[in-house]
């Protein structure tokens, strides 16, 4: 990951901040180049590049994003983007789910986690959307648990939720045109897994952290 | 584009404004004025929003004398895409708009202005109150939501009408051919927004100063028949001055900038109306933190296009 940034990536960045009129509030922390994992609400697929183009660029270069492979990999575009571009650490999230047998789902599942691990090695920080999937922006989903897996592996990273407001409507799923309205990022209160906390109850802990971000400091 | 510099009308007209702004720029800065008072405070601290908005219009116009006529409408079809980029959001849409939206964005918008750029005075007067007013709602009914329908139709319609429609008017100004004032259309400009300006200013510093009787409180706090007073004589006062820099006589000036200030009026109350229908404050955070347009040209965009009709009307044969 020595790579530096792919000029593509800058140039899309750019294009995804004229196009979203992003705002950026950090709420809870500042910008830091400390090992972190931003885990933030999923509705269109500019999240993930206005989120990126967000840090600063010294903070940007470290920084990669967890993405669905089944997706990702479906075109050479997707895949070219995906891997070259953005370094995307390409996950295969229905595997988990179609594994017939517990043990196998367990097997299959922990191997997700060791890629992501792998993924934040020494210096890396990681963005990652844990509904697993965009939402229409109204509600969002319930958080899956890789997240709590990888904060249990990786004690020393940030967890650092984000809320990004309004992009459900500039690229909603589905859409190829942008509307070219404002959107709002937060960034909010680090937070980590607390000692002998159950799963479910991290996770739906986690989950409200990036809900009450939504439009905070509005009068 | 220089040759707005041998203008010499428009320099005067163009020092007076500089000047005014330079005082106001150092009244502001003035630490011991600051701390006499706490009542004024508030005036006080709404005036430097005022005149920091003013020299961003100030340096809008000159890039306005710098870019000519055509390069004016490119810059003010930026300023409807950034207006009816802080309307669309705090408007709720719903996801069937989405294409309505994209082809008010990149395609009506621009249209309006290439239509005043060619001169096509037929189409650019259309284009938007009936052209559109078709386009909008069969779009939206072709994607096939009909919840809140005619409010989404209507919401996307006033957007357009007031961000592009009514401002793309100010610029129009600039390409009117009016016998023995051709070459001059920056000070027709100009001669509107100072009209218009002093009037929103006058009325908010009469209010606070002297207003009693609220016009309508529950739209506009600060608006007061006192305020709205001293605001329509003081800047119709201000227009009828100006006559020597525009093709008007003194009365007819002091008719125009009277018409100015009552449409400026009305621009400002019906959106102060609008922000409270839809609730401002879920989204006001982002509108200010990107500088509020729509705040700043809400008056301007009721009075350009009445005064466009107007001169078009009297003073092209």
């Amino acid at each position: 990951m020595s790579a530096g940034i792919h000029p593509i990536a800058s140039l899309l960045a750019a294009v995804a901040r004229g196009i979203s009129g992003v705002q950026v509030q950090w709420a809870g922390c500042e910008p830091d180049e400390r090992q972190r994992i931003y885990f933030a609400n999923h509705t269109s697929h500019l999240d993930f590049v206005v989120l990126w183009s967000a840090l600063p660029s010294e903070i940007r270069v470290h920084v990669r994003p967890i993405a669905a492979k089944d997706y990702w990999e479906e075109t050479p575009l997707r895949r070219y983007l995906a891997r070259n571009v953005f370094h995307a650490v390409l996950l295969d999230r229905g595997s988990a789910a179609k594994a017939k047998h517990p043990d196998e789902a367990h097997f299959v599942g922990r191997h997700l986690i060791d890629a992501m691990v792998d993924a934040l090695g020494a210096e890396n920080s990681l963005i990652l959307f844990p509904e697993g999937t965009r939402g229409s922006g109204e509600k969002m989903g319930p958080f899956r648990s890789g997240l709590y897996h990888l904060a249990i592996r990786r004690p020393d990273a940030e967890l650092v939720p984000a809320y990004l407001d309004n992009l459900n409507r500039i690229l909603p799923k589905g859409e190829v045109l942008p509307v070219p309205m404002l959107s709002l990022l937060t960034f909010g209160k680090p937070m980590q897994v607390e000692p002998g906390e159950d799963r479910d109850v991290f996770l739906e802990r986690a989950r409200e952290a990036v809900a009450s971000l939504r439009r905070i400091g509005t009068a | 584009m220089l040759a707005a510099i041998h203008d010499t009308k428009l320099v005067w007209m163009f020092s007076g404004v500089l000047g005014l702004l330079m005082v106001l720029t150092l009244i502001g800065q003035f630490p011991e004025s600051r701390q006499r008072g706490n009542s004024s405070r508030p005036v006080r601290d709404d005036l430097d929003v005022s005149v920091r908005a003013w020299w961003k219009m100030i340096t809008v116009f000159v890039l306005t004398i710098i870019l000519g006529p055509h390069g004016s409408l490119v810059l003010f079809a930026i300023l409807s895409f950034m207006a009816m980029r802080e309307y669309m959001t705090l408007v709720p849409t719903r996801r069937g708009d989405h294409l309505t939206l994209f082809w008010s964005f990149f395609v009506i918008m621009p249209l309006q202005y290439l239509f005043i750029g060619l001169e096509w005075y037929g189409i650019f007067g259309i284009l938007i109150p009936v052209l559109a007013f078709i386009f909008v709602p069969s779009s939206i009914a072709i994607e096939g939501d009909t919840a809140q329908f005619l409010e989404r139709s209507s919401k996307i319609q006033f957007g357009l009408m007031v961000c592009v429609y009514c401002l793309s008017h100010a610029p129009a100004l600039l390409l009117l051919k009016i016998p023995g004032f051709e070459g001059h259309g920056l000070r027709l400009l100009l001669y509107l927004g100072i009209v218009d300006q002093i009037n929103d200013v006058l009325q908010y510093v009469v209010g606070r100063l002297v207003g009693k009787h609220k016009i309508a409180w529950r739209v506009s706090p600060s608006l007061t028949w006192e305020g709205l007073a001293g605001g329509v004589i003081g800047a119709t006062a201000l227009g009828t001055l100006l006559w020597w820099a525009t093709p008007f006589t003194p009365w007819q000036s002091a008719f125009l900038a009277f018409a100015i200030c009552i449409l400026g009026s009305a621009g400002g109350l019906v959106m102060s109306a609008i922000k409270r229908d839809i609730g401002i404050k879920d989204f006001g955070l982002i509108i200010e933190k990107r500088g509020g347009i729509l705040d700043r040209i809400d008056s301007l965009c009721f009075a350009a296009p009445i005064f466009f009709h107007l001169v078009r009307y009297y003073f092209i044969p």
